[in-house]
């Protein structure tokens, strides 16, 4: 009975930190706005200004470069989406609003289990959009339904795991002054992965460094699902849940210097 | 200029610079980004110097034009979060007491812009070459590289003045950053202009001023001496320069009356 009650309490507390930040999310412009056309915006400029890219020799991508940086943006999205939750968190921090949570909550790890599905609302509105101009501006997708459920599956872990990584940051920092310690990681991590073309046209360092970049194996697989030709999934997947649960120890930390921090 | 004047633009312009130096987050974020996207850019889009029609075969040279842009668009939030403090501390108000010209005011301000600048141009270039680029026109090239760099960085600055004056607010300022980044994106940033693919794209890019700046840094790093491209770059710079001036002394004017 007690440990039905603590479901409970642990879902109503997720809902009502999600509901809160989700809320937020909508009805403030200056949050919702970037969310939507930064990813747009990225991959306007990468499908569009480096569609030439698609002629390389050996570039053979079957679904062409839109779909190739697709799931590169869709990625990028699933992450920053984690992450600016984590600005989210350290905002609440700032203002005094999270120790609210920690002393109304009866299982605290219910608070960021809120923000993480926070997180994924507000990304789902992101991929929907995402999705929509993709396909307008006539993205070829070779995927079937599972394919294409599993590469929005991928997205999801790395929105989880980017929102944890945040939230671990921001509550040891507990200001929005550690946005940057959130950001630039991820923006790394990303970046040193095959953004533009496979790993196959990468030489030099940036192979080297990407070939061992997690976020590879991501990609690679995201990929195969759009084109219909799924590759390194078993790796993929793996990944994608090992990120979170990792990611998931350091937010737990985070939350008990939080808690220590009164 | 008189002897006044001179005074208080140089006063100002000590404030500017010394502000600017003593503010590690100002400068660092400036010159380690844009040199970060160049390494991974470098890296990352190498082989499209295989594509028939690209104009080198050193991606880094060709890239290497972009941090000059980027750093570019750090002097605005820079310039602009700076007297946006200074509005939100009360600062100009007080100066606003005393006989200081707006001339001085937005000169001296500038300061800070250009000795950044320089400083982010020399790291660029320095890195660069060491990196491998090529540059066609030596020495003298690099000397017009700086000037234009720091030409372009103090001109995108006065429209950090501006939104600063307007606003009064450094959040506003920042927030700017994401649509000056868009001009980037949007031009021949990562590819010239003759291989942009997308019809829409290759249009906007082409009225886009950015890819003319970036045209004229690129001219003397893998093309030699081309008078009418540089001709483009120091004119967009001279133009935004007298543009941004302008608005940000009538934005200045209604902000003094309004206090």
């Amino acid at each position: 009975m007690s440990g039905e009650r603590g479901v409970a309490s642990f879902r109503s507390i997720a809902l009502a930190v999600a509901w809160r930040s989700v809320h937020n999310f909508f009805t403030n412009p200056a949050f919702f706005v970037p969310a939507i056309v930064f990813p747009l915006f990225f991959f306007t400029a990468f499908a569009g200004g480096l569609s030439a890219v698609g002629n390389v020799p050996g570039f053979d991508f079957p679904s062409g470069y839109t779909a190739f940086q697709f799931v590169f943006v869709l990625l990028q999205s699933a992450a920053f989406g984690g992450v600016f939750t984590g600005f989210g968190i350290a905002r609440d921090f700032e203002s005094g609003f999270a120790r609210r949570y920690l002393l109304a909550a009866s299982d605290r790890r219910g608070i960021v289990a809120g923000y993480a599905l926070a997180a994924l609302v507000r990304t789902l509105a992101t991929w929907t959009v995402l999705t929509t101009v993709a396909l307008v501006a006539g993205m070829e997708v070779g995927g079937e339904g599972v394919e294409l459920v599993a590469l929005y599956g991928l997205a999801v872990f790395v929105n989880l795991a980017a929102m944890l990584w945040a939230a671990g940051v921001a509550m040891r920092v507990r200001s929005i002054q550690g946005g940057p310690f959130m950001q630039f990681p991820v923006f790394l991590i990303l970046f040193l992965a095959p953004v533009y073309v496979p790993l196959s046209l990468l030489s030099g360092w940036i192979h080297a460094v990407a070939s061992v970049n997690p976020v590879t194996a991501l990609l690679e697989s995201g990929r195969g699902f759009i084109s219909g030709e799924p590759t390194t999934v078993a790796l993929a997947f793996a990944v994608a849940v090992t990120l979170p649960v990792l990611f998931g120890l350091w937010a737990r930390g985070g939350l008990r210097r939080a808690e220590a921090a009164g | 200029m008189s002897s006044g004047l001179r005074t208080q633009v140089g006063q100002l312009a000590r404030r500017s610079v010394l502000r600017t130096m003593r503010q590690p987050a100002q400068i660092v974020p400036a010159l380690v980004f844009p040199l970060f996207l160049l390494a991974v850019n470098s890296g990352g889009l190498k082989s499209a110097t295989n594509i028939p029609g690209f104009p080198t075969d050193s991606y880094l040279t060709f890239a290497l034009a972009v941090p000059f842009m980027q750093g570019a668009l750090f002097s605005v939030m820079n310039a602009g979060t700076d007297l946006a403090r200074d509005i939100e501390t009360g600062f100009l108000n007080r100066l606003a007491l005393t006989p200081l010209r707006g001339a001085a005011l937005l000169s001296g301000l500038l300061a800070g812009a250009v000795v950044l600048g320089l400083v982010q141009a020399l790291t660029y270039l320095t890195v660069g070459l060491v990196a491998g680029a090529e540059l066609v026109t030596g020495l003298g090239g690099a000397l017009v590289i700086v000037a234009l760099s720091v030409s372009i960085t103090v001109a995108f600055g006065t429209i950090g003045l501006f939104a600063a004056l307007r606003t009064g607010s450094g959040e506003a300022v920042q927030s700017l950053f994401p649509v000056f980044f868009v001009f980037l994106f949007i031009s021949a940033m990562a590819l010239p202009l003759e291989l942009l693919q997308t019809p829409w794209f290759h249009t906007v890019a082409s009225v886009n001023p950015v890819t003319y700046l970036l045209e004229a840094f690129r001219s003397l790093l893998f093309e030699g001496w081309e008078p009418e491209k540089l001709a483009l770059g120091f004119g967009i710079a001279a133009a935004v320069l007298a543009a941004g001036m302008l608005a940000a002394s009538t934005a200045l004017k209604t902000r003094l009356v309004r206090t």
